[in-house]
């Protein structure tokens, strides 16, 4: 990111509540693609079964990904997330992609970039893209078998290499942000963070990079057990220029915690809950209107100052969204002035 | 907002880490101990237990260490015979899946770099890595520590160097400095983020360099808190008894008494076992003496000396005796003996027998169970006590209270219902329960229905338990200083839930004013401070006493607004925003809003009878004014004022029955009621409506002391519209009358000293009566923007009612000399008789005057201290000489003016 355009990132994150996008799952979802289209041409004989692997979309339907960026742009999302939650080696092992991890993180990248630059020239209004480093679908600090507690099945090593070359393929495609998210064991998220410091240490240069950790249930914790504070404190020495809540939870129940994680922190915080919690059919279906009605209480309360939505929230959540946080302010940030410089 | 830990304050350093919670080591937290019995190098049963690949029963090391107190775990596996790496890696893992052990912090120990590597690759909580040094040189150093950063760990340096271990207090202070430099300025380390161990080396070795080895580490300590601000300080403590081994008597004595003087020196924490630590005081004084002339280096013979004792108390010898002679004691000095020393054996003998001598069995809990309890906190308070034995010490206080709890219960009178539920909860966070469950029993010895949720509670379960089983008060504890502030928060969400049931605080760290500032300002009904258990069913029967909470609640909040005014004078000082900043954090009223013009402007003579006025009387302060300091109506049940408030209040009454045939006062008053609009702090009276000529103009000050964030720093004269929006502004002033004065010295010249007392505190409050008499007046007819309001003199006191109408001289408005305009723009002394004094106090005493503010959100607040620059301000705004202004505001200055012109004067 260029310093100018940090400086305005800076700059509006200190007079409103910034907003992020919402989620891209159920737009994906909703485009109803099948195996063929997720294929496209590229990858018509490839052996296995391709049909949900969102993130290959960005190689194979990049017209239907870009025009989901510019619909979420066009709701008034000013942070945008590419398309890479899973574009890692890991995730993608399952597909046999691995060895596409980079190019798929680049082209997200590149696509998000291309909408973001487009919108912001037509409304004259600053966009940024944030760069999406997911979770990976293994835990560092989880047993997979109940009989062997010491079990893993994926090192610290083997995850900062993953993310390396993740981190790689975003920044080539030119992100100006990079957010850790969904962060189920904060192991993992200590590995991307790692990979992170040195690709900057690397290039010479820092992005600001941003946190966001998913409360699973009630008990307040992440799946690897820490609380908020706990969670807090293992990932500060990033000097993150974000750190908050998404996923799992709707804003009600989110709502506790991220209060609690603005009393800790002293960065700005984001959130992008769910579209409220899952019905019966595992579908996310609160309105707009009550998810940005839950959301402007919290300008009011001023707990925020980066909002989106996860799964189940669509361009017109996050119009509403924006809406009802344009004349809230933003949490106050106490804390010393952060330079990612 | 955010949390006072964390924020930045160059002053106040604060070491964060986390295991699955977190732990936050500063000022206030004190020493803290790390466990020392996962370690191969220093357990020679934990090293048994690896190399017999035996992680089970390791485990079980690890928990006893935490549940004995332990805040952080060290963890070594340096054993040339095991694999480091391996051993690390797969005993992390596991304890990964351990919640009871992961929730605390581990310290990842080792000498080997690749050890301590592989270790941080498998914690996901903040870690602290021990130790890297300087022994390889500054390259290795710095490669290690960036690498600890970018792990996310803390370090604990040793102080060791290139030329070796640093045993003089120069040369570990030297490292030290050399360390915390590199780290700060080339390894990207905030000061927070670093331990020094200025390495512990055993004493009384028989070799004369080795006696000063103690001193020298605490005094290096003393000097790196001195001279390294930020910079936390370490040790492990069981190498300085290293020459004891095998008489571990003498090596807990050592062990205590050094930890004891180096804490004092300022040693943060220590590496230590944690569930064997001899309490300092407990030390048979002989010994003692000896051992802290070894510690100390005191006298050349201190080792022969203290190797002459020695073996006395090796094994059980010297100490059996010692253990028996406390069971001769009596009773109450038994139970404090096994409180303070954790001992359980005679616990549940020695409370039956202090319940049979007592008449109830509760007596055994408040008298000498208690007793005990506070010696300990004193003991803990001083450092001569640890935390671990402080756990054990509430294990015995748990056994005791279990064993009499059939008896108490027993004793209840079971005939009658429970008069009310209290829920209560340790909060979220916090596991000190003993306070509570100490509450719990004695409320439900007195019939109320405890429903108790145990320790940890968050907020949402305890508000959603207080719904479900539709409790009438909630009643919070906590212990440690971190629950203070989870107090506030759940009285947030209660307040956020519209919750209305009466909050109770309670525990050791709490306190009245804590109460008072942090947690009553977060929710709009009553909040409680229970200072002690004994208190606890006066405070709930008042709570569910309809007649006495009233006045209960009123006194409550009297003494917490008594408590901030007197914490916002200490505070002022340190944290008063400057006049422009306030300014701009103005009140802003809700642009909505629109004045509303009143129904009969101008100026009015008031004259009501004393009929009408009685109905309006505040009873309370009358009482006040006789000394009896309860509310009304509760004062008459007063089992010892009762009877006195009773015939104080018949005699009253039948004195206004007199004044009232007899025509004693005539009462008057005048009110008037203006075009108006703000002007910065003043308020600008027009001489008539749409006009923009000023009839006069009065000066309002600003809250200067700092306010929560998104409070605004208010003033008057916010409560008035600008320019342009025809807002209104009113005045009053009435007395009851100069008859009640004459009255007065007639009486006393007759000698009749409490008529000449009671004339006067009943003309006083018909003075008041008249006031609200009016208020009420000018919201429903005169102006009339409260034409519907109908409530009664309770809800009048407690001034629910739209508008305010404070004076000169109130905490809003503190300066008096603002009465002199407003006499002008009454015309009040023509009108009225009501003259003021030079320093305008008015006369007849029996007198009020005010403003009105009609404002929808206008309310009384406290203007608190203000600074120079306001001071100034406002003197310009009068066209008054600064000296003048301080003089008119002295008791709201927060500065000492006589300094500013000591300095002006070039002294």
């Amino acid at each position: 990111m260029s310093k100018d355009c940090f400086e305005t990132l800076q700059q509006g994150m200190a007079e409103r509540i910034l907003v992020l996008d919402g989620g891209m799952g159920t737009m994906i979802q909703n485009l109803k693609l099948d195996e063929a289209a997720f294929r496209g041409v590229r990858f018509r004989d490839h052996p296995s079964e391709l049909a949900g692997n969102n993130d290959l979309l960005n190689l194979t339907q990049p017209e239907k990904i870009q025009q989901l960026y510019r619909d979420y742009l066009e709701a008034g999302a000013e942070l945008i997330e590419t398309n890479t939650f899973n574009a890692n080696r890991i995730s993608q092992a399952d597909y046999g992609l691995e060895d596409l991890s980079h190019e798929i993180n680049r082209v997200g990248a590149e696509l998000a970039r291309a909408a973001a630059d487009e919108v912001a020239s037509a409304t004259g209004h600053d966009r940024w893209v944030v760069g999406v480093l997911g979770p990976t679908n293994q835990t560092a600090s989880i047993s997979p078998d109940v009989n062997d507690p010491a079990k893993r099945n994926v090192r610290f090593p083997d995850l900062v290499s993953t993310y390396a070359e993740a981190i790689d393929g975003l920044i080539e495609g030119g992100v100006d942000l990079i957010m850790v998210e969904t962060i189920f064991d904060t192991l993992n998220a200590k590995a991307a963070l790692f990979a992170l410091d040195e690709a900057f240490e690397a290039r010479g240069r820092r992005w600001p990079v941003m946190i966001s950790a998913t409360i699973t249930d009630a008990s307040g914790r992440t799946l690897s057990g820490q609380t908020v504070e706990a969670f807090w404190h293992s990932v500060m020495h990033a000097r993150p220029f974000s750190v908050g809540l998404n996923c799992a939870l709707g804003a009600e129940q989110l709502r506790q915690y991220v209060a609690e994680l603005g009393r800790v922190a002293d960065v700005a915080v984001s959130a992008h809950p769910n579209a409220g919690l899952p019905n019966d059919l595992g579908e996310y279906d609160q309105d707009p209107e009550t998810m940005a009605e839950l959301i402007a209480e919290w300008g009011e309360s001023r707990l925020v100052n980066i909002i989106g939505g996860c799964c189940g929230t669509t361009p017109e959540h996050i119009r509403q969204i924006a809406a009802a946080v344009a004349d809230k302010p933003p949490r106050p940030l106490t804390g010393k002035e952060r330079s990612v410089a | 907002m955010l949390d006072e830990r964390y924020q930045g304050d160059e002053t106040v350093f604060r070491l964060r880490l986390s295991g699955l919670e977190p732990l936050l080591v500063g000022p206030e937290t004190g020493f803290f101990n790390v466990g020392e019995r996962t370690n191969v190098t220093g357990s020679a049963r934990f090293r048994k237990l690896i190399e017999a690949e035996d992680y089970e029963t390791a485990l079980e090391v690890a928990r006893q260490q935490v549940e004995g107190g332990a805040q952080i775990i060290d963890i070594n596996m340096d054993d040339g015979l095991l694999d480091g790496v391996e051993c690390m890696r797969r005993f992390l893992d596991l304890i990964a899946t351990e919640p009871d052990i992961a929730r605390v912090p581990i310290m990842i120990d080792s000498s080997k770099w690749e050890v301590i590597e592989a270790g941080l690759q498998c914690v996901q909580g903040r870690a602290v890595v021990n130790s890297i040094s300087l022994k390889e040189g500054e390259a290795e150093f710095l490669h290690q520590a960036r690498l600890v950063r970018r792990y996310g760990a803390a370090v604990v340096v040793m102080a060791f160097d290139e030329d070796g271990q640093a045993e003089t207090v120069d040369h570990k202070v030297a490292i030290a400095r050399r360390a915390v430099k590199l780290l700060t300025e080339e390894a990207g380390f905030a000061p927070n983020d670093i331990i020094i161990d200025p390495n512990i080396f055993a004493v009384a070795t028989g070799i004369e360099e080795h006696n000063d080895y103690g001193v020298a580490f605490i005094e290096a300590v003393r000097r790196i808190k001195q001279e390294l601000p930020g910079v936390f300080t370490s040790g492990g403590l069981s190498n300085v008894s290293f020459s004891f081994r095998g008489n571990n008597p003498v090596r807990e004595a050592m062990h205590s008494v050094f930890l004891y003087h180096a804490i004092q020196a300022g040693l943060d924490m220590a590496i230590v076992n944690a569930g064997q630590l001899t309490v300092y005081e407990d030390i048979p004084a002989e010994l003692r003496e000896r051992v802290e002339d070894v510690i100390l280096n005191r006298r050349p013979d201190a080792t022969e000396r203290l190797l002459e004792i020695a073996d006395d108390y090796r094994g059980q010898g010297k100490r059996e005796k010692v253990n028996h002679a406390w069971r001769e004691a009596d009773v109450d000095k038994r139970l404090e003996h096994a409180l303070v020393h954790g001992i359980v054996e005679h616990i549940e003998a020695d409370v039956e027998e202090a319940r049979q001598a007592a008449s109830h069995p509760l007596d055994v809990i408040e008298g000498p169970l208690m007793d005990g309890m506070n010696v300990v906190g004193d003991l803990f308070g001083s450092g001569r006590m640890f935390l671990p034995q402080v756990v054990k010490s509430a294990r015995v206080m748990k056994k005791a209270v279990a064993w009499l709890i059939p008896y108490i219960e027993a004793e209840k009178d079971d005939r009658e219902g429970a008069k009310g539920k209290v829920l209560m909860a340790t909060v979220k966070g916090d596991v000190h329960d003993i306070g509570k469950n100490i509450v719990g029993v004695i409320l439900q010895c007195n019939n109320y229905q405890v429903i108790d949720l145990g320790v940890m509670v968050p907020a949402e379960k305890i508000l959603d338990e207080a719904r479900k089983h539709e409790v009438d008060i909630i009643g919070l504890s906590g212990l440690i200083t971190p629950s203070l502030d989870e107090m506030s928060r759940v009285a947030a969400e209660m307040e956020r839930q519209d919750f209305r049931l009466p909050l109770l605080i309670g525990g050791a760290t709490t306190s009245p004013t804590h109460t008072a500032l942090r947690v009553a300002p977060e929710y709009g009904a009553p909040v409680v401070h229970v200072k002690d258990a004994s208190r606890a069913v006066g405070v709930v029967s008042r709570l569910l006493n309809r007649e006495q909470r009233g006045g209960f609640v009123d006194e409550v909040a009297a003494e917490q607004a008594r408590l901030r005014e007197k914490r916002a004078r200490k505070d002022s000082r340190r944290r008063l925003l400057p006049l422009e900043k306030a300014r701009q954090r103005r009140f802003e009223p809700d642009r909505g809003w629109s004045p509303q013009r009143p129904a009969q402007p101008g100026l009015h003579d008031i004259r009501p009878d004393v009929a009408t006025l009685r109905e309006y009387i505040d009873w309370t302060p009358f009482f006040h004014a006789w000394q009896l300091k309860a509310s009304y109506p509760r004062i008459l049940d007063d089992p010892e004022k009762g009877g006195t408030a009773r015939q104080l209040l018949d005699e009253a009454r039948a004195m206004l029955d007199r004044i009232e045939e007899e025509q004693w006062l005539s009462p008057r008053g005048v009110v008037g009621l203006f075009p108006a609009e703000r002007a910065g702090d003043d308020v600008r009276v027009l001489t008539e409506e749409g006009s923009d000529q000023e009839q006069c103009r009065f000066h309002f000050l600003r809250q200067q002391s700092e306010r929560p964030s998104g409070k605004p720093y208010l003033c008057l004269a916010d409560f008035i519209a600008p320019p342009g929006r025809g807002d209104w502004f009113g005045g009053f002033a009435v007395t009851a009358g100069p008859e009640v004065s004459e009255r007065s010295q007639a009486y006393k010249a007759a000698g009749d000293d409490y008529n000449a007392i009671m004339i006067e505190a009943l003309g006083d409050r018909l003075a008041e009566a008249f006031a609200e008499y009016l208020h009420r007046e000018v919201r429903t007819r005169l102006w009339g923007y409260a034409s519907g309001e109908t409530l009664d003199n309770e809800s009048l006191i407690r001034e629910r009612y739209q508008g305010i109408r404070p004076a000169p001289g109130y905490p809003a408005c503190p300066e008096h000399s603002e009465k002199g305009t407003l006499w002008t723009l009454l015309d009040a002394e023509r009108r009225t008789g009501m003259r003021l004094t030079e320093n305008y106090a008015m006369d007849p005493g029996a007198s009020v005057s005010g403003f009105y503010f009609a404002h929808p959100e206008s309310r009384y607040f406290g203007l608190g201290n203000i600074d120079r620059d306001q001071v100034q301000d406002y003197a310009e705004r009068k066209g008054w000489t600064l000296e003048e202004a301080e003089r008119w505001l002295a008791p709201n200055l927060a500065y000492d003016p006589a300094k500013r012109s000591l300095r002006a004067t070039g002294s």
